[in-house]
Formats: C-alpha cells, structure tokens, sequence
C-alpha cells in the first residue's frame, strides 16, 4: 500500500517520505485515477494518479487553478459532473470494520449510503452550499434522518445544536437560512455538517480561499482541533501552498493533471525535489523570507 | 425575477471571461472548483507551462467566445426554415394569387376542385389567395407590433434601468400599470370604440399592450449592466446616456434584445388573430386572423369546411413555432447550461456505452 | 411593512389608473359613442331622460364640464354602480357579471391548476434526466404554444366534440334538459362535461410554457453547488429532487403562476366565444357586438380589479415561499 505505486513515472518522494509512513494505516486508497473531461478535444484532467491516505492524517493538495486537484478529490467521492468522467483507475476504502469498500464499485443506494458517513466534504468558501430557501436546521437534520432514520428527533436536534457549538457557532442560528448568515459562518456551518456523522475522511476543498484572513484563521484552528478530537483524515486541497505546509503532513504536489512530487510537509518545503515545487515555492514571497509571514493571506481581498 | 438574474449573471459571466483570457494569467485565478460547464475551467496552466515547456494552448479547448456565437443548432435551423418559408410565401406567393376579396367563384369548393388550390369559402373567396394575402396582413402587423413595442420597451426598460433615481421610478410605475392591466381585455375596448379599424390602427392598440414584460426584462438587465466597471468607465468620462446605452448596453443586451422582438411578434400575430375573431380586427385587410373570423361566421364547423378554418390557425401555429425554435436557440446561447449540460450529460453517457460494449467484447474474447 | 405600503399604493394608482382609462377612452377617441347607444336604445323602446344622463355619465356627450362627469363617474363607481347593461337592459351590469363570474373562475382557474402543476411535475422531470430522450419534448411545446388557443378550440370542437361526439361542444350546461344547473348528480356530471374541451384547450396551450420554463429553471439549478452539496451528503435522489432542486427551480414559476391566476378572468375570452361558454368572456363578447359600452367597461374594470387582488394576496404568500424576500422587502 504504498504511495509510489505507479505505473508511470509516479512522483517524486524521499526516503524519508517511506520512513515516515511506516505504521500508519491506510483510510483510502487511489489506484491509477483517470479522469476525463469530454470536451471537444477530451481533456485529460487527471492521469494514473495513485494516492493513499492514511488514517487520521491531514494530506494537502497543493498545484495551481486547473491542475486537477479538485477534480481528483470529486471523483474520490464519486462527485463528478458531465462532461467529467473517470475513465480508469481504482478507489478503495478502508473502513475502521476491517472491511474494503470499492468505491467504484458504489452504484445507487450503496453509494448513497457510502457518501457522508465515511466520507464527507467541504466546499469552496466561495460557493453556495447551502440551499437559500430551506433553514440551515432541516439541511443539518436532512443528514441525520436520511443516514440514521431511527435516531429520535429530539437527539437529531440536541445533536444539530452540538455540533453547531463546536464549529464556534450560536446554536439559535439554527432556523436561519444561508443569507442570514456571514461566509464565515456559512463555512462553519457546513463544517459541523461535515462532522454529523463523524466520518473517517473530509475532503476539503478550498474551504477558506473566499474568506477574510481574520475568519480564515478562525476556521483552521477550529478544523485541526476538530481534526484531533475525532481523528478524521483530511484531504485538504488548496492552491495556498504556505497554508499547507503550516497544517499538513504530507502534501502532494500536481501538475498537469499528475502528482510530481509527495513528501512530507517539512521535506517540501526544506528539500523540494521536483523543479515544479521549488516554482511553486518561490512564487509565494513569504516563504522566501522577503516579507511577513501573513502578507500572502492578502491575496485574498476582492474575492469575498 | 432570479430566472433572469440568472441570464443576467451568464451575459456579465461571458464578458468578464472575454476579458481574463486576455488580461488575467491563470496562476491568479483564485477559484479551482470542479468545472462545471466550461471546459476552459481545466485551465492553460501558464506557470506549469512554464516548467515544463510545453506549449500553454496545446490542451487549450475551444475558447467560451465561440461557444457564444450562435451555433447551429437543429433548433435554430428548423427555427429558421420555418419562418424564412412563411415569410417567403408572404412576399411572392400573393403576386400570383387570385384576389382574395372576389367572391366570383363557386361557394364550398372542396381543395382542388376547379382549380382552387384549398377551395373557396361559402361566399366565395378562394382560400388559397386570402392565406397568401393573409400571411402578408399578419406578418406586416406582427413587425410593426415588435418593432413599436420593441421601442417603448427600451425606453421603458433600458432607460429606466439606466437612468436609475426618479426617472426610474416614473418609468417603472407605467410598466407596472400596464402591465398588471390585462392586455387583451384593453385591446378588446379600445378596437370596440373605433367603428372602421385600418391594419395601422389593430398594430398600434396591440403595440400598447405588447411591450411590458420585455421592458422588465431589460431594466433588469440593464440596471446589472450599469454597474459594471467598463459602463462606470464610459460614464466617469462623460459620455451622454444616450451614448452610452447605445454602444456599451445595447450591443450586450442584443441576443435578449432579439429575443424580445421575436416575442413581440409571436404576441402580435396571436392577439391580431384573437381580436380578429371576436370581429375586432382590421377592416381594410386580410389576415390570417380575418380568416379564421369570416370562418367562424360562414359557419364553417358545422358545414365541415375544414379547408377553411384549419390553413390560417395551422400557419399562425408554425410561424410561432419557427419563431420560439428560433427564441429556444437564443435563450441557450444567452444561458450556456441549458445547452452545455445536457450536451455534457449525452457524451459521457455514451463513452459510458462504449467503454461497456468494450468490456463485453473483449470478455467474450477472453471466453 | 414598508414594503406593503408601497405595493399597496401601487394597486390603488394602478386601479385609478384604469378606472381612468374607461372613462377617458370613449371621450378621446373619435365617433360618439354615447349618441349611438342612445339610438340603439331608442329602437327598443322609450329612453327615459334618467338613462340618457346614465349613459352620458359613462359615455361622454354631456353638456357637464369633463370634470364634473369624471367626478359623478368616480363616485358611481366608488358605490358598485357599474350602470345598466344596453344588450340584456334593463339589468344592472354588475347582475350580469355576478351570473357569470363562477362558470369563468371555475373553469378556467381549474384548468390553469391542472396546466400549472402538469408542467411543473413534467419540467421538473425533464430537466432531472437532462441530456436524455425527454429533452426532444422540448421544441415540440414551442408548436404547442404558438397554436392560437381559440383555433386549437375549434379544432377540438370539430374533431372531438363534433365528428367524435365525445363531448358537448356548447354552452356550460345542457340547456334543453335543464333551465339552470341543479344540484342534483345528473346536473352536476352534465356541467362537468361541458367543462371537458374548454379546459382541456386551456391545459394544451399553457402547459407547454410552463413545461419549458420549470425544465430549464430545473437545469440551472441542478448546476447549483447546494445541489452538488446535497448529493455528496448521501441524501436519496428523490429527497435531492423534490426539496433541493424543485423548490428552488419551481420559485420564478410561482410568479408566474400567480400572474396566471391573476389573468384567468380575463384569460380566455375567445375560447370562451368558440364554446360559446356562459363566462365573462361571453359577457364581454356580447357587449362588444352589441355597443353594450357599459357591460364591456364593467367587465375590463372587473379584470383589472382580480389581477390586482390576486397580486396583493401573492405578494403576502411569497415572503413565506421564499425567505430571501422577507429581508429584502
């Protein structure tokens, strides 16, 4: 179950990378992922991509707009939307029962019943995740009567306001409806949904890039220490590469549509091995030393 | 209401996509979600190309700019033939057509019979010369409605939109009047009132009453349009209104502008055909809506005259069918994903098959 | 509350406005109105002095100052006197319109329900399997559409009602059996088949639009992240489908649909004539052949008063179907 195993040139990793690996077990597993976009000409958005996570790590997704990194993770959770489609490749759970769930192999109900209770996602900062006509509280319950329908409704709601106080949020926001509600606390909300039914991983992709830097620092603290309560896996995607070497433990480069370089986050940003890291790295000023560290979060301002 | 915001997002979407192929480098968007219809969100990747060497535009798909010119769609093209024939007919067939108002000949000939293409009517007109005069009386009032509602909607909406503040308010107040008062009942007493009704007289009572909802369309729009940066632009270097909503807003606004007009028309040739038959039509010429009238009077139902009242309603049918196929094709380049989506949708489902078909194939090899 | 202010100061300009409007109409526009529906009257019998001055209030012709007539007009009307209908006089036009109102509001308001929630159920399906077969519906709605609905009237009138026989084809109920509808089982079956061919020209011609506009609110919307947000969270496809995507998808249809109600007195008055059917658009028909300026002007004030009422009531039903508008108002 190792990361390198590629058929292709695969990407670049250090010893060290296989050191640190060493005793940690496997939560999902991708084997030679391709993923199409079938355009005219196809576009080859993901090619051969292997990738294992491991249990209660944080794995960062690191490339710029259009490497396919955010397609790669919709298709881990078998989100893709036409023209996307994953032509080839494997992808295997590895659930805490011991069982293997082939996630490819997931169709209908079975993929219904897969989806957010192993393994849930958060969305970019910047999209609409939550319905605007339907209050945050029945989207929060839709979670709970849809995947534990015996559950009675007072412990759904106890529930709901928990999980909304852990994400830093006043448990009375729960009749509000998503203009109501700041982006930053729209994304927490949709964390504490992520968290209902404590599932083994959460993609997260871009959660904080349309937020403020104040809020975006909020929401990352909240997510590690969530992260070392519950100890879900994370698979963090961002083009922030300075935010992933700060969280992650290891962090996969891509380009192109393929991973070129996985390491730990230390090795990465010390010894980057692949020319298109050290790019990366030295497009970020901040790593570079030239100026503060919290410069580079300005580049946030006119998204929001 | 939002289902226009939606249009509108989707015209400021395109332009702003216009302007960062050229000005803004890939490396600076900063939204990487999944690509949700436009293929160009898979990106050119300037920095990697930069690495690797690799020419940025080798994986380039087409660019969103093309996907805006109208495409031809089968849509579009029945659209067109079906309006381009009828107008055609309109135009040449009545230079060779008996005169539709002589009532010389045989009442109640069945089509064919001595020589009268769709027979005559019960006094005696032949039928196939009233549609063919016909199609010219309904199209020619159906163009002067579009073109009359045409104009007050663009004051009432693009101005109003523009303009903002008072004149905006005053301006909205009318279309809202009018268009909360129903139309076809205003029409109904205003031709009541007039004892002889030329073509000119119907085309403008029902111009009155065609143009509200496309003027609240295009304030809509044009009041999004007003706040973007290149109209602020324009305006920050003193070009008059005028100016501006004739070479920033309307050139933006034109396949909404197109689609207004086709409307109008549609609207027309179906209200001409209404007031025509409650009697209320034009008493100087023939249209399709006269027709259906004199039909109804001579008793053509029960004297089973099919070939009287089934020509004229079959072509107002057509015409507004050519002309909403037509309008279907300008709505999905105005709104990408009604045609992206469904598009995208039928193409993996087919390498879907395919890859299946493969499997099968190869399988049946294997055994 | 605001908000209600304003709208509700709008439909009282927008009822004076056309209040106004029939007043002023037969005075501006040319031909004398009045001085012919006093020769009609005549020809039926005396015309009393107090007639005359009634139809000159309504008509114009009176040796009143403008204003005056505008005022004594106001006032008739502010206190339901509408006048005296000309084609059935002596009756009150406002007799007339009450007889005739329930065959309209049932017929035609059934029939946009059905037309309504047919085309949501269809659209909403059509855009859910986007990119399938169902799509080809589509440009065939648009015939539908443009078929003018009083031929598409005849047309069921010739081919069903008379070649088929396979219902009535005229009048509300059968007036030879009975003088008016009873309520008695029998009676009650007989008005339901008359009913039959006008609704079903009413549901053919406005399904479609309703079919095109759900379907591709529903492809818009079904491109919405909270959709994608709602499928990742495992919920089942119809729970995605009714509560996610047609709620938000169904929304701009509900104005609409309001302007349909809105409009269904004043609807369908030329299917009405093709029936023959014993609704205000007959009424209003019969004024207009018979110079009843009266009767038509009861009617035309009439619809614009239902549109009006119907908008107010929807604009207090929509805060609740949509949140967002309960903030902006």
């Amino acid at each position: 179950m190792s990361a390198t195993a590629t058929r292709s040139a695969g990407p670049v990793s250090l010893p060290s990378h296989e050191t640190y690996l060493k005793g940690l077990t496997p939560v999902l597993t991708a084997t030679d992922v391709s993923i199409d976009y079938l355009v005219d000409p196809p576009v080859h958005a993901v090619k051969n991509v292997s990738l294992t996570l491991h249990r209660g790590e944080i794995l960062g997704l690191a490339g710029e707009s259009g490497c396919g990194k955010s397609t790669l993770a919709y298709g881990l959770n078998r989100l893709l939307k036409p023209p996307a489609d994953l032509a080839s490749g494997a992808v295997t759970f590895h659930d805490e029962s011991g069982t293997d769930i082939d996630v490819l192999g997931l169709s209908g109900e079975s993929l219904r019943v897969f989806r957010w209770d192993k393994i849930s996602m958060v969305f970019q900062g910047a999209m609409n995740s939550l319905n605007p006509v339907i209050s945050v509280k029945r989207q929060l319950l839709d979670v709970f009567t849809t995947h534990r329908p015996g559950m009675p409704r007072k412990q759904m709601l106890a529930e709901a306001r928990e999980l909304l106080r852990m994400v830093g949020v006043d448990p009375n926001r729960l009749d509000s409806f998503a203009h109501e509600l700041s982006g930053g606390m729209r994304q927490r909300v949709m964390i504490a949904m992520a968290l209902a039914l404590r599932p083994q991983v959460m993609i997260m992709d871009e959660p904080t890039t349309a937020l403020d830097v104040v809020v975006q620092r909020g929401i990352l603290r909240e997510i590690m220490r969530l992260r070392e309560q519950f100890g879900f896996a994370v698979v963090f995607i961002t083009h922030d590469l300075p935010l992933l070497l700060e969280i992650s433990d290891r962090i996969a480069v891509m380009l192109q549509g393929e991973i070129v370089e996985l390491n730990t986050a230390a090795d990465l940003y010390e010894r980057p091995q692949h020319e298109y890291t050290r790019r990366l790295l030295a497009s970020f000023p901040s790593l570079t030393g030239d100026r503060g560290a919290f410069i580079r979060t300005g580049e946030t301002e006119g998204v929001a | 209401m939002a289902e226009h915001e939606t249009t509108g997002e989707d015209v400021r979407e395109a332009h702003l996509v216009t302007a960062a192929a050229t000005t803004v480098d890939a490396a600076d968007v900063v939204v990487d979600g999944l690509p949700p219809d436009l293929p160009d969100a898979v990106g050119d990747g300037s920095l990697a190309a930069a690495v690797t060497g690799e020419p940025a535009t080798a994986e380039r798909p087409r660019s969103r700019r093309r996907d805006l010119m109208p495409s031809w769609s089968p849509k579009l093209v029945v659209g067109l033939v079906i309006t381009t024939v009828i107008v055609l007919f309109a135009i040449i067939v009545p230079f060779f057509t008996l005169d539709p108002n002589s009532t010389d000949y045989d009442g109640l000939l069945k089509p064919g019979e001595q020589g009268h293409l769709l027979g005559t009517s019960a006094i005696g007109n032949d039928i196939w010369a009233q549609l063919a005069h016909g199609a010219r009386g309904s199209l020619l009032i159906g163009v002067t409605v579009g073109v009359i509602a045409l104009a007050l909607s663009v004051v009432f909406g693009i101005f109003a939109g523009y303009l903002g503040g008072w004149a905006d308010e005053t301006l909205s107040l009318i279309t809202n009047i009018m268009l909360v008062i129903p139309a076809l009942p205003l029409t109904i007493v205003l031709a009541a009132y007039s004892s002889s009704r030329s073509m000119w007289l119907v085309a403008g009572v029902l111009g009155l009453t065609a143009w509200t909802g496309s003027a609240i369309v295009l304030r809509t729009q044009a009041r999004s349009l007003r706040a973007r940066d290149y109209v602020l632009a324009a305006r920050v270097a003193g070009e008059k209104s005028g100016r501006v909503i004739a070479v920033e807003i309307l050139p933006n606004l034109l396949p909404l502008v197109a689609a207004q007009f086709l409307f109008g028309v549609i609207f027309a040739i179906l209200g001409e055909a209404g007031l025509s038959y409650l009697g209320l039509g034009p008493t100087d010429a023939v249209t399709w809506g006269t027709m259906l009238y004199q039909a109804q009077q001579g008793s053509a139902l029960t004297l089973g005259a099919w070939w009287w009242f089934v020509p004229p309603g079959l072509l107002i049918a057509l015409l507004g069918c050519g002309l909403s196929l037509v309008n279907f094709a300008i709505d999905e380049i105005i709104n990408p994903k009604l045609r992206n989506v469904p598009k995208a949708t039928r193409r993996v489902r087919k390498a879907r098959k395919h890859e299946k078909h493969a499997a099968a194939t190869t399988e049946e090899a294997g055994a | 509350m605001k908000y209600y202010g304003r709208r509700v100061a709008f439909y009282a300009i927008t009822l004076w406005a056309a209040v106004s409007l029939n007043f002023f109409i037969p005075r501006m526009l040319p031909g004398d109105p009045a001085q012919i529906l006093i020769g009609k009257l005549a020809r039926n019998g005396d015309v009393t002095p107090a007639v005359e001055q009634n139809v000159k209030l309504i008509l114009g012709g009176s040796d009143e100052p403008l204003w005056n007539q505008y005022w004594a007009y106001l006032n008739n009307i502010v206190h339901g006197d509408l006048g005296i209908s000309v084609s059935k006089y002596p009756e009150p036009v406002w007799d007339l319109i009450k007889d005739a109102l329930p065959w309209t509001l049932c017929l035609v308001g059934a029939a946009t329900i059905i037309a309504f929630a047919i085309g949501i159920v269809g659209g909403a399906w059509i855009g859910w399997k986007r990119g399938s077969a169902w799509d080809h519906v589509i440009p065939f709605t648009a015939l539908l559409q443009s078929v003018p609905y009083f031929w598409l009237a005849i047309l069921l009138v010739y081919f069903l009602g008379m070649k088929l026989g396979l219902a009535p084809i005229s009048w509300g109920w059968d007036v030879q059996t009975y003088d008016h509808p009873e309520w008695s089982w029998a009676s009650i079956v007989d008005v339901f088949q008359h009913a039959v061919l006008p609704a079903l020209t009413i549901v053919l011609s406005a399904v479609g639009g309703w079919l095109v506009g759900m379907r591709n609110m529903m492809v818009s919307t079904l491109a919405e992240d909270y959709i994608v947000t709602a499928e990742a969270k495992g919920l089942r496809p119809r729970r995605v489908l009714w509560v996610y995507a047609v709620r938000n998808a169904a929304l701009p249809s509900f104005a609409g649909f309001a302007v349909a109600l809105a409009f269904v007195v004043s609807g369908s008055l030329v299917m009405e004539q093709v029936f023959s059917y014993p609704g205000i658009g007959k009424l209003m028909i019969t004024a207009v052949s018979n110079a009843d300026y009266a009767l038509m002007q009861g009617v035309f004030l009439l619809t614009t008063v239902a549109v009006l009422v119907v908008n107010f009531l929807m604009d207090l039903i929509y805060g609740y179907i949509d949140p967002r508008t309960r903030h902006h108002g």
